[in-house]
């Protein structure tokens, strides 16, 4: 009965896979979508990035899920439809939305290209919008949203492999930017080679910037040298060599949300050198003060991007020919994958194939 | 076998020392190298006590060597130059901050940020190249390479100027660094105290909104009349602290306790900037939820060049900025200190070297 009223929430009818409940098993569920606006963007989804915060929120982990839950916040798909005020896209426009469908437009924050920081802005999914309605994520047939909030994906971008750059892409291109860690010459560390470190290194590297991979896998080295093109690999635990790289770093872009000591990777930075945590861990981290004012250095962190800068990074991706690497899984796989994510055993990023694989 | 304090040197000096980890600090026979050829010998006239002197003189942060003479804040006149030093002259008025030497040749030294050399050598409780002790200004002299020493503004008082040397440069050069000089922005000030009441001085000389947050109710006053402050917080009124969330662009943290750092993030807007100078000895908790979501940062800042200080000083003087002090006598430091540890003092206390260390030698 429940199901029903979500199916007539909207005027048109949608298909997707949602989570009941915190155990975060997801299973087919019908709801549906609202008109196409005068300003919509209406896209049928083709495939769909699986994020880690689709694992947090999908098990409410962070408090704030609403049941049903349809994840999904790196969205790409073919327009279909546009409103009357869309000046930005046509039908048969390879397009993609991120973790925002929704900001006030009036604050500082908005009138910046902040949209990510302003106090109202609204979540691709599990969150309220504008109409009082929750707002539904990719795992799902169609989309429609704000023009704003949707980015032209270049031709010369794979789809499947460009749909992660809307989350882990500009989690990690935005601060590289604001923190002035993008000049030839540079050297970065990045912290965590999965979803947002792999995209990361490749960044780094286009942009001219030495990087070297932190990590607590040894394993990953070769991945990261050869594959990845990092200028060298880090293990945090070989005390020697985390020693000898003291002072060496201009900036630091940590992407572990799991509670870790930031204490040896403020050790890494030059003087004035910057850590920027992009991960979120839940309970507060140790700082020891004292390094930090000898050396003059920054503890920052950084939220995904707004709207301009997300398609500026897409651009710089599609220049530099920087995709995601995916392992494309079908929709009925995704409860599996969702397992093996919270292993790391990913390759990097779980690519849901929607277009082929989501069925009723 | 090595040489006792007072024949370390060829030159007789006489100034209080820390013996011990008590910090209790008593008079001092030692001695001052010759003045080289780039060096300066200065006749102290006062010395300021800032709150790292009670630390080291007690070994609070583990690296004290002792006898100890602390002193940072050195302020007198110039009596002997070498045949280098070209700026400044017999007489001239001048100080010596928290540094009397660094290597002069890495990136760190180029770029006028001798205070970030990996060689810096601090004014007391440190090396010497040739391995013996420095020691500060609770003395009646010292011999400082001439890079090392800044000049005083002829309209600046000596006892009200010293502070600045090291207080004055620790709160100038983070807001100079981290951007807080935009007329109509808003800083917060955590602790007012000898770093706390400099800060709000000089926000207010950059055209700033000065928020004092405290946690006794009674410098309110003090904050908002004397010192221009334009808001006072208590940051233990849970109503008022969270009345002001999202309001302040910067927040400077002078506290050098151990304490929460998620009630002042909270006062951050977006992209707001936290910058901690206090040294407490355990480390602090910080939240990263606030900072992702917030774009918000926590930096530190140690002091500032020697050409940072300089125009520190002038910049001071143009805006008739001093500090406010507690003249005492040499033989009164031990109180002093006593005092200092109860924050027991509008706002600094400064030692009047030249006019009665040499009596406390009797």
């Amino acid at each position: 009965m429940e199901e029903k009223s979500f199916e007539e929430e909207h005027p048109n009818k949608a298909f997707g896979w949602a989570a009941r409940d915190p155990s975060g098993v997801l299973s087919p569920f019908k709801f549906s979508r609202r008109s196409t606006g005068e300003k919509d963007v209406r896209f049928k989804v083709l495939f769909c990035g699986i994020c880690h915060s689709d694992l947090h929120m999908a098990k409410n982990e962070w408090g704030i899920s609403t049941y049903p839950l349809v994840p999904g916040h790196e969205i790409v798909g073919q327009v279909t439809e546009v409103g009357s005020k869309v000046e930005r896209f046509k039908v048969g426009d390879k397009v993609g939305v991120g973790c925002l469908v929704g900001s006030c437009h009036s604050c500082d924050s908005c009138s910046s290209n902040l949209e990510n920081y302003c106090p109202e802005m609204i979540l691709t999914y599990s969150a309220k919008y504008n109409d009082g309605t929750i707002t539904y994520g990719g795992y799902s047939d169609i989309m429609v949203a704000d023009e704003h909030f949707v980015v032209l994906i270049p031709e010369n971008l794979p789809l499947d492999a460009a749909a992660p750059l809307l989350c882990a892409g500009i989690t990690v291109y935005s601060p590289l930017r604001f923190f002035d860690l993008d000049k030839p010459g540079m050297h970065v560390g990045v912290v965590g080679l999965g979803g947002l470190g792999h995209v990361a290194v490749k960044f780094a590297k286009a942009m001219g910037v030495k990087v070297t991979v932190i990590s607590t896998s040894p394993s990953k080295k070769q991945e990261a040298l050869d594959h990845l093109g990092a200028d060298s690999f880090l293990v945090s635990r070989d005390q020697d060599g985390m020693q000898a790289a003291v002072g060496t770093m201009d900036g630091i872009i940590d992407t572990v949300s799991a509670t870790h000591p930031i204490s040896p990777l403020i050790g890494l930075l030059k003087t004035r050198g910057k850590l920027v945590l992009v991960g979120a861990p839940v309970k507060p981290l140790e700082l020891s003060v004292f390094p930090l004012i000898m050396g003059g250095k920054i503890v920052g962190g950084s939220g995904i991007g707004g709207m301009k800068e997300t398609q500026e990074m897409i651009d710089f991706a599609a220049r530099n020919n920087i995709t995601a690497d995916i392992e494309v899984i079908s929709m009925d796989s995704v409860n599996t994958a969702m397992e093996r994510l919270l292993k790391g055993d990913v390759r990097y990023r779980f690519v849901i194939d929607i277009g082929n694989t989501l069925k009723i | 076998m090595a040489k006792s304090p007072e024949e370390e040197h060829p030159h007789k000096a006489f100034g209080w020392a820390a013996k011990d980890t008590s910090g209790i600090l008593s008079p001092f026979h030692f001695s001052r190298r010759d003045n080289g050829v780039e060096d300066v010998t200065i006749k102290i006239l006062y010395c300021g006590v800032c709150h790292s002197d009670l630390h080291a003189a007690k070994n609070e942060w583990g690296f004290s060597r002792y006898p100890m003479v602390p002193g940072h804040e050195i302020v007198g006149l110039v009596t002997k130059t070498g045949s280098n030093v070209m700026k400044f002259k017999v007489d001239d008025r001048v100080g010596v901050g928290v540094m009397v030497n660094s290597c002069k040749s890495c990136e760190y030294c180029h770029q006028d940020l001798e205070n970030y050399c990996p060689q810096m050598i601090f004014t007391y409780n440190a090396l010497n190249h040739d391995g013996t002790k420095t020691y500060g200004g609770y003395s009646n002299t010292i011999v400082v390479d001439q890079h090392f020493v800044v000049r005083i503004p002829d309209s600046m008082p000596s006892d009200g100027c010293a502070p600045l040397l090291c207080a004055g440069i620790t709160v100038y050069s983070p807001m100079k660094y981290y951007g807080m000089t935009e007329p109509g922005k808003h800083l917060g000030i955590v602790g007012l105290g000898g770093l706390g009441h400099v800060a709000v001085k000089i926000g207010k000389a950059f055209g700033l909104k000065v928020t004092v947050i405290s946690s006794s109710s009674r410098k309110e006053r003090e904050a908002l009349d004397r010192l221009g402050a334009d808001s006072f917080l208590v940051s233990n009124d849970p109503a008022k602290m969270k009345a002001a969330f999202g309001t302040m662009d910067y927040i400077i943290d002078t506290v050098s306790a151990v304490h929460a750092l998620a009630p002042y993030l909270s006062l951050l807007k977006t992209n707001g900037k936290l910058v901690t100078l206090g040294l407490p000895e355990k480390p602090l908790e910080l939240p990263i939820f606030p900072l992702v979501l917030g774009r918000k940062l926590v930096g530190g800042s140690d002091v500032g060049g020697m050409k940072e200080t300089q125009e520190m000083l002038d910049f001071c003087a143009k805006h008739n900025i001093a500090a406010d002090v507690e003249v005492i006598q040499m033989d009164q430091i031990n109180t002093a200190m006593e005092r200092l540890a109860k924050s027991d003092v509008r706002y600094r206390f400064v030692i009047d070297v030249a006019n009665s260390l040499a009596q406390s030698q009797l």
